[in-house]
């Protein structure tokens, strides 16, 4: 039984998340909330630890290599990158009416709102394929420069937490048709909401960096 | 939810057989698994460096070849800081104790906890399969080397950013726990200093943990994918590898010391029947330790070549480190002046932990001075200085708590002669290994050489010598522990901290009404120590 359960639990990888508070609990719910978000606020402080590191790279490479940042970013697809910077900020908003919506208990309007963030993130996706496969026939790739080191390493590990990001949504979504959220529950929504609002958020930075260098 | 049973049964009869472990969301459990864990890789890496001290009995080759030699002190290294130290006492005795001490049935996030535990086990397992093809850098993966040599970095590397998800959901975790689930009356000046230790140690594995793992991604990636950071070739900066790598594990010491300090201001004011001493010095030092410890990792530097003006700033700084440790030292001597001390066993490790702590601050001292770290840099100066504060730090530290909550953890009491003996053994053959050390290192000897001059062949001997004796303790210790000598009463060593004023062992879900606090938790020789 516990092994089926741990088994489902790696193919639900968003079931690991922290804040996703199961039923049963030794602790009141108004607690479990409150705890949930500080819990939620300090994984978003590990994660802009984590690209800080690639943030202090970027600014130390650019002070030494003003012109090779400045012909690198010319060379990216401004338009694309401004494109899905439109696309991520229109995400969030979509979350940001779920969260909003759950507290008035329309079930529906979050579900609507969270297909659309999922597209939103695919369209996304989708961009960041066509942009890294004609880098790379045109023969760029992450060890060309160290321009093109940082480009690939941060959109990366960014996309990496596009996909997680899509997970976490995409598991709320899927419970929503279950039934398990409501005004008096939404704490999964509302944290789920927080990390996305990160993804955009740190793209936000990424792409004035990166492609508006010139 | 809470069934009856859970406040009836103790945690260790509540259900038997590996899943009832292993799927466990109960934080005592989990902290005696990590406990276990711990310890499996401390005899790991334990045994490595007994291999490691057997070869330099005589210069040149002894027993093993160089490349074995080399890849036993990454193995030591790597083993004894990813698998043993830095989970080490947060995750076993933080876990154990921390709802305990707080008046919770257990931590805020009990599935993750569970969680954690798996993560390290899975980072631990991925760490320990790149021994088919043993890795040879050392336990800091230093750039280019770590790049350019053929063994299994991309494993091991993987294996510590896998580790490092442990850390860091532990340490949000006992955060928000002490944040959100302190029990009524017990406010932060009351709270015990081990909870205050273990809160400013999870905010270092929160803050730092993050840095080396985008650091361990990128060194991945500089051999997956050709990234060109670290790479000199293609512009990149191989110094960068170790100011990012120095980021995080330079507070990972603290990591590493926090919990053990924690630990020590617990026990010697019960077994000197005082209150402590400095209470609000002691827990905002842990903060300041923690906040200072951001600060300083360009000492591990100072022969690198970065600017002489960063070399002093961080010089200065490091020289602030001394300070709020001092203070904790101070503090634990006067919480024993005029007391009525008891040199109990874990007793004994606590003032060992003092003793040999101060020995490896002091050197610390030396090293953070510039010209003098330019002779000592890389030399067994460091290895020295290093054990002193990790082992005569935080695995006496670790020991003492093994001792001093013995009864508490499993119900039974151990034969206190015989644990004071072991505790004889241990001590003389640490000072044994490491003392000669530290002038092997002011002679010149330089760290992780395979081979060594010959007027250097005495101290080495002696130093091989110490470790057999201080083997022979470690196993008399851990057959003192396994022996029990009858059972436990709820509180025999007359604590006044919370965790005591229960069965011993603990209930399930520890309290079936959360109490109220309404002292301190270091009320010795008044009222309330006579009615507990």
């Amino acid at each position: 039984m516990q092994i089926m359960k741990f088994i489902k639990s790696l193919a639900y990888p968003s079931e690991m998340l922290p804040p996703i508070v199961e039923e049963e609990s030794h602790f009141d719910p108004e607690t479990e909330h409150s705890a949930a978000k500080l819990g939620m606020w300090l994984f978003l402080a590990t994660e802009l630890l984590l690209f800080g590191g690639l943030f202090a790279a970027y600014a130390i490479f650019r002070a030494k290599y003003p012109v090779m940042f400045a012909e690198g970013s010319a060379n990216l697809d401004v338009v694309l990158g401004s494109v899905n910077t439109v696309i991520l900020i229109f995400s969030s908003w979509t979350v940001a009416v779920a969260v909003t919506a759950i507290q008035e208990n329309k079930i529906k309007l979050v579900q609507v709102m969270l297909w659309i963030t999922l597209i939103c993130a695919a369209i996304f996706g989708i961009n960041k394929y066509f942009e890294y496969s004609y880098k790379l026939s045109n023969g760029i790739g992450p060890g060309t420069d160290i321009f093109y080191s940082i480009y690939f390493a941060a959109t990366g590990v960014h996309m990496l937490h596009v996909f997680i990001g899509m997970a976490v949504l995409g598991v709320i979504l899927k419970r929503t048709y279950e039934g398990r959220y409501s005004k008096e529950k939404f704490t999964a929504i509302e944290i789920g909401g927080l990390y996305w609002h990160l993804v955009d958020l740190i793209w936000i930075y990424l792409f004035p960096l990166l492609y508006l260098v010139g | 939810m809470t069934d009856h049973h859970d406040f009836d049964k103790n945690y260790l009869e509540n259900g038997k057989g590996f899943k009832s472990w292993f799927f466990t969301v109960d934080h005592k459990r989990l902290g005696v698994m990590y406990l276990w864990a711990i310890g499996v890789f401390f005899v790991l890496a334990a045994i490595a460096s007994f291999l490691i001290r057997f070869e330099h009995l005589s210069p040149g080759q002894t027993i093993i070849s160089a490349q074995t030699y080399n890849v036993l002190f990454t193995l030591h290294g790597a083993v004894m800081v990813f698998l043993f130290i830095v989970p080490g006492v947060a995750a076993s005795f933080g876990n154990f104790l921390i709802p305990l001490m707080i008046g919770a049935r257990d931590v805020i996030f009990p599935k993750l906890n569970l969680y954690s535990f798996w993560i390290y086990c899975a980072g631990s397992l991925i760490l320990l399969l790149s021994l088919a093809a043993p890795v040879d850098t050392g336990w800091t993966f230093y750039t280019p080397y770590s790049i350019d040599t053929g063994t299994n970095v991309i494993l091991v590397t993987f294996g510590v950013f896998v580790l490092g998800f442990s850390s860091i959901l532990t340490g949000i975790n006992f955060i928000v726990s002490m944040h959100k689930l302190r029990a009524p009356g017990l406010t932060w000046d009351r709270l015990p200093l081990f909870c205050w230790a273990a809160y400013a140690t999870s905010l270092l594995q929160v803050l730092a943990t993050p840095v080396v793992g985008i650091t361990l991604l990128l060194l991945i990636g500089e051999r997956y994918f050709g990234l060109g950071f670290f790479d000199p070739a293609k512009g990149g900066d191989p110094v960068l590898f170790q100011h990012f790598f120095w980021f995080y594990s330079h507070p990972a010491v603290y990591i590493m010391i926090l919990p053990a300090m924690g630990i020590i201001s617990e026990v010697i004011p019960v077994f000197s029947r005082k209150p402590i001493f400095g209470y609000k010095a002691i827990a905002y030092s842990s903060l300041a330790i923690a906040l200072i410890s951001f600060l300083v990792w360009g000492h591990h530097m100072f022969t690198s070549g970065q600017s002489k003006l960063i070399n002093i700033i961080f010089s200065v700084i490091t020289f602030a480190v001394a300070v709020p440790t001092a203070i904790k030292v101070f503090n634990w001597l006067w919480t024993m002046y005029k007391g009525s001390v008891e040199l109990s066993a874990a007793m004994l490790y606590s003032l060992a932990f003092i003793f040999l702590f101060t020995i490896g601050g002091l050197t610390g001292l030396f090293l953070g001075a510039l010209a003098a770290d330019v002779h000592l840099h890389d030399t067994y100066f460091v290895v020295a200085h290093m054990h002193y504060v990790m082992i005569g730090g935080t695995v006496f530290g670790l020991f003492s708590a093994i001792h001093f909550w013995y009864p508490k953890m499993w119900g039974k009491m151990f034969d206190e002669f015989k644990a004071k003996i072991a505790f004889t053994l241990i001590f003389i053959g640490f000072n044994i290994v490491f003392f000669p050390q530290f002038i092997l290192g002011t002679q010149g000897m330089p760290r992780r050489y395979f081979n060594y001059a010959p007027e250097f062949e005495t101290l080495h001997q002696l130093s091989t010598y110490g470790t057999w004796i201080l083997g022979v303790g470690f196993i008399y210790m851990l057959y003192t522990l396994f022996k029990p000598v009858g059972a436990a009463d709820s509180n025999p060593y007359r604590s006044v901290s919370l965790e005591w004023q229960m069965p011993s062992p603990p209930p399930t879900l520890n309290f079936k009404e959360i109490p109220t606090v309404t002292t301190s938790t270091y009320d010795y020789g008044t009222k309330v120590e006579q009615e507990a």
